[in-house]
């Protein structure tokens, strides 16, 4: 294994909880990771010691506390290696970046019956905006069909990007796993005069992000997936594309004057960022930056790829034909989001009984309605591996499912 | 936490194994009322006959977890046979056996207020959902069919 996961685990408190006497097995990161004593003592030390608002007030306490907050944005842009400062804006969550996309850029550059290209994974952030932006815009939405192992088919994507002003993708699926080829994809939707559009909520908790080397033209993601706190989120854009954009919200912060008759806009990033912003949580979101540059992204995408293989082998090897796991198998091109169907039972009486040994994971639609839809299921179990969850997980994992076994034995 | 032999007890194990009255009828004549839970994608359609003041047949499609299957499953057949005002009666006696752990944990119980007195209605096998108030999550799945019967009555009555 490429972490001391054990060790990895201890900086997690809420791992060493036990519930009804049993530990926790949490299974549930994609949904939301837990969070490294780091990032809790950062978040209270700076509540004891440095709280203040951020960039308006010019005594010392708040002067510290927009350094600190702004260092948080440093430590942002180095981790996703943006080339410029002002393109990294603080938003609520990823939703909340790609809303920010869609109703500003959307709205300003796009018009009556243009297309926008989608793929067939993507999660409802991805999808509901531009529905919401249709109604006004009367866009034509096509779809990159998937594979029958649940990657892009891409056959056909010249002829979808044809024409169309933006494509606007996953990184990583977040109920397959599947790992877009994003660089090929972004490269495409250039040829084709799109701006490319990149959801990458699930990716960055787990692999090494470079929102230059993958081409894209915005980027959304969460801190919450991220061992940082709920709350806050960023979106990324190149710098001219956010400077011809118009403002998103509108209110305090976000501008440079406001008269009776109108307003002007303030610089970047805080064009994009009315009102007070979420500023303990970009501290803690600092410090879950630098927990996992400690860990390394490179040795927690080994890691994923190691308990990705091991889960998959081994629930194929001990349920056979009873599991059926969606998603490529192969590792290279899949993190450890793991969804199955198992021998007919539903996924709420399987997560049900997984509770029971407080096994933790998912069970519905995972806001992906459409996916389910070409999955023919309306719902699937999904365990989620992240940098504290090991073998031993994986195996309680499929402990418990003998006991859905048990009980729904017809 | 409760044990799992509270929800999953065998009579509701039969139900998801056999439902009964499992299928479609033709619309007209019969009515039918579509219900979902958005939480987890489960779906049901209830058909309703109702001639005469009785239900004179009922049938359930759709698809769902144990709870939700079974609970309607027992409700078609508590239902069916009965004159509309029993099959009100019993939805209300249901929903009363499902929301007594929501009423208990939203503070609003009202003590001195006398709780409807639903000892008339014969819940039978439906009585083993008594568990679910436990699991408060899977409340929804199992008034989800009752939900979607009540709107079924509503239009066949209308």
């Amino acid at each position: 294994m490429s972490l001391d996961v054990a060790r990895l685990k201890k900086d997690f408190p809420v791992l060493e909880r036990e519930i009804d006497g049993k530990p926790l097995v949490y299974l549930d990161s994609a949904n939301s990771s837990q969070k490294p004593q780091q990032v809790i003592d950062a978040m209270s030390r700076f509540m004891e010691t440095s709280y203040g608002p951020v960039s308006r007030s010019a005594y010392q306490l708040a002067a510290n506390a927009t350094e600190l907050f702004e260092g948080a944005r440093q430590k942002v842009q180095r981790f996703i290696n943006a080339s410029k400062l002002e393109e990294v804006v603080f938003t609520k969550n990823a939703t909340e970046a790609l809303n920010t996309v869609i109703q500003s850029w959307g709205r300003a550059n796009l018009h009556d019956g243009d297309a926008v290209v989608l793929t067939q994974m993507e999660h409802h952030a991805n999808i509901v905006p531009w529905h919401i932006l249709s109604a006004e815009k009367h866009l034509e939405l096509r779809w990159v069909p998937l594979t029958d192992d649940g990657q892009l088919d891409l056959t056909h994507l010249d002829q979808l990007l044809d024409g169309a002003k933006a494509f606007s993708v996953t990184a990583m699926s977040n109920v397959l796993g599947t790992l877009t080829p994003i660089r090929l994809l972004t490269d495409a939707a250039r040829a084709a005069g799109a701006i490319s559009i990149v959801d990458g909520c699930q990716f960055v908790p787990h692999n090494v992000t470079d929102v230059q080397a993958m081409g894209a033209d915005f980027f959304a993601f969460s801190s919450h997936k991220m061992c940082g706190p709920s709350g806050i989120g960023v979106l990324w854009g190149r710098e001219q594309l956010l400077e011809a954009m118009p403002p998103f919200m509108g209110g305090g912060n976000m501008i440079s004057d406001v008269r009776l008759d109108g307003f002007d806009v303030a610089e970047l990033p805080a064009k994009f960022e009315a009102g007070t912003p979420p500023i303990t949580e970009a501290i803690g979101l600092g410090a879950a930056i630098d927990y996992l540059d400690e860990v390394g992204m490179d040795n927690v995408r080994r890691h994923e790829m190691d308990i990705a293989g091991y889960t998959i082998t081994m629930l194929k090897e001990r349920f056979g034909d009873d599991i059926t796991i969606y998603g490529p198998d192969n590792v290279e091109v899949r993190g450890a989001t793991i969804s199955f169907a198992f021998r007919g039972i539903h996924p709420h009486d399987i997560s049900q009984v997984l509770d029971q040994t407080n096994v933790c994971v998912r069970a519905g639609h995972h806001c992906a309605k459409p996916l389910m839809r070409i999955l023919d299921t309306p719902a699937t179990t999904r365990a989620s591996f992240y940098l504290y969850n090991d073998e031993s997980d994986a195996d309680a994992l499929a402990n418990a499912l003998d006991g859905a076994s048990d009980i729904f034995n017809f | 936490m409760p044990g799992l032999e509270d929800l999953y007890r065998e009579i509701i194990l039969d139900h998801y194994r056999s439902p009964r009255n499992r299928g479609t009828l033709e619309t007209p004549p019969a009515h039918m009322a579509k219900g979902h839970n958005p939480l987890c994608g489960d779906e049901i359609q209830v058909y309703l006959i109702v001639g005469d003041g009785y239900v004179e047949d009922v049938k359930i499609s759709g698809q769902g977890c144990s709870i939700s299957q079974s609970s309607a499953s027992m409700m078609s057949a508590a239902v069916k046979g009965k004159t509309v005002h029993e099959a009100r009666r019993m939805i209300d006696a249901f929903r009363s056996m499902m929301s007594v752990h929501e009423r208990a944990v939203a503070g609003n119980r009202i003590d001195h207020e006398e709780p409807d007195d639903y000892s008339d209605v014969k819940l039978g096998d439906l009585d083993a959902l008594r568990g679910v108030v436990k699991f408060p999550v899977r409340i929804k799945c199992a008034t989800l069919s009752w939900n979607t019967l009540t709107q079924a009555l509503e239009e066949a009555t209308a």
